[in-house]
């Protein structure tokens, strides 16, 4: 199997650990891809009017990229990136006059894009269609027995037009965890929005956020919170030492993407990921799991 | 009791009634004040005016009033609104219209100056870009 990937920029940076882990759990389950040679920032927050382009041509353009390179799947790990670019493609696809007019801003690229040729897969759907079997095969540490609180976000799920999975009550992180191994927690904050980028300018809505949707994760017994977005990612990790100054009472967890997992679980290098970057240190819960 | 409030013609701005349907492209009118999103959205608590109120004002075309409220930049665009409306009512199109309506005449709310030194040497980003892209035309 063969896929373009498009990481987006900050899986280049605070994300890190999400590409290494995510490119070689896919190198383990047989799946090369490729990253587009070129690609742009797709906007990050899709731009939800009717009436102005101009938002759609950073997402079309790096989406004429994918299509140059050939593949008509293209892996977006990143959740904004996924949503912005799936949602695009809703937009303008079968929509000739708009296309007309993006391509009119568009003088750098010579391809045509009618938006219906690239088919852009998060990583949860592409291991569904690598098979849940294969997947299992590949787990080496079987017996871990880690009790894992599944956050999906928002991206992924809303609007149901691009959803991976019901939108109320979606089980496929679920179903990957099973298959690897481990025990799902009951957590019903599992697709709460996390306040996204109002970490910019009203951080203490995100904290508000983090403090219920950690608290309600730790009160079900999870040793771990294990998510997709990058965004939610850095909501729930450094923040919640700032809970705890707050509220000596409020107990840490560690959070992980689940590629970083699902790679200790296949027992792959624990050294293609940095968890330096991790603010709350998962190193002790996953050493006492046996996992490093 | 809340004060019953009386509704007077110079509330009502037909034109900003017109310019954000044409942004949103959204039928408001299908809305039947259920409270659905407003039970759903995860920050409700910290708006002004919950998201079916702000529905209800734009039926009644009070947008200049709409335009003066936190609400649409409290939110955060995370749509579990529009999913849970029976109606199908995109809730958060018409938050997005409000937004776009007092940046297109103002190019940007707030001031990005304000971060926090200490936050904006950490942010990654997703965090920043998504945050122009909102609050800045």
């Amino acid at each position: 199997m063969q896929l373009s990937y498009y990481p987006g920029c900050t899986l280049k940076t605070d994300g890190k650990n999400f590409e290494t882990s995510a490119l070689a759990v896919l190198d383990r389950l047989g799946v090369s891809v490729s990253e587009l040679e070129d690609w742009y920032c797709c906007g990050v927050c899709f731009s939800q009017t009717q009436d102005n382009l101009m938002q759609q041509v950073a997402p079309v353009r790096t989406l004429v990229k994918a299509k140059e390179k050939g593949n008509p799947q293209l892996l977006a790990l990143c959740t904004m990136c996924f949503n912005t670019l799936k949602r695009s493609i809703e937009f303008i696809k079968n929509d000739s006059e708009k296309m007309d007019t993006i391509h009119q801003f568009m003088d750098l690229e010579n391809t045509q894009f009618f938006g219906d040729e690239i088919d852009v897969v998060d990583i949860l759907t592409l291991i569904r269609q690598i098979g849940l079997e294969k997947l299992k095969e590949a787990i080496v540490k079987t017996d871990a027995g880690l009790k894992i609180a599944s956050y999906y976000g928002c991206m992924l799920l809303r609007p149901k037009e691009i959803a991976i999975d019901s939108p109320d009550d979606p089980v496929i992180l679920e179903e990957i965890l099973e298959s690897a191994g481990c025990e799902n927690v009951y957590f019903p904050f599992r697709t709460e929005c996390c306040g996204s980028y109002q970490i910019v300018n009203k951080p203490n809505i995100v904290k508000d956020r983090a403090k219920k949707i950690v608290n309600s994760a730790v009160k079900n017994g999870a040793d771990l919170i294990v998510m997709l977005c990058p965004l939610c990612y850095f909501n729930f990790d450094e923040i919640q030492l700032d809970i705890k100054k707050e509220d000596a009472s409020f107990q840490t967890i560690p959070v992980l993407y689940i590629t970083q997992l699902l790679a200790l679980l296949m027992g792959l290098d624990p050294h293609i990921q940095d968890f330096n970057l991790h603010a709350i240190d998962p190193r002790p819960v996953l050493k006492r799991k046996g996992l490093l | 009791m809340t004060k019953n409030k009386t509704v007077s013609a110079h509330q009502i701005s037909h034109e900003n009634v017109d310019k954000l349907k044409d942004i949103s492209g959204v039928n408001v009118y299908a809305c039947y004040q259920c409270g659905n999103c407003s039970s759903a959205c995860p920050a409700v608590e910290f708006m002004d005016i919950p998201p079916h109120q702000i529905i209800r004002k734009v039926q009644l075309g009070f947008i200049d009033e709409l335009l003066e409220s936190e609400t649409p930049w409290i939110c955060a665009a995370c749509i579990t609104c529009t999913v849970k409306c029976p109606r199908g009512v995109d809730i958060a199109k018409v938050m997005e219209a409000l937004r776009q309506l007092v940046l297109r005449s103002d190019f940007e709310h707030g001031n990005l100056c304000e971060i926090e030194d200490k936050l904006r040497k950490k942010l990654p980003q997703i965090a920043l870009i998504g945050n122009f892209r909102k609050t800045i035309l």
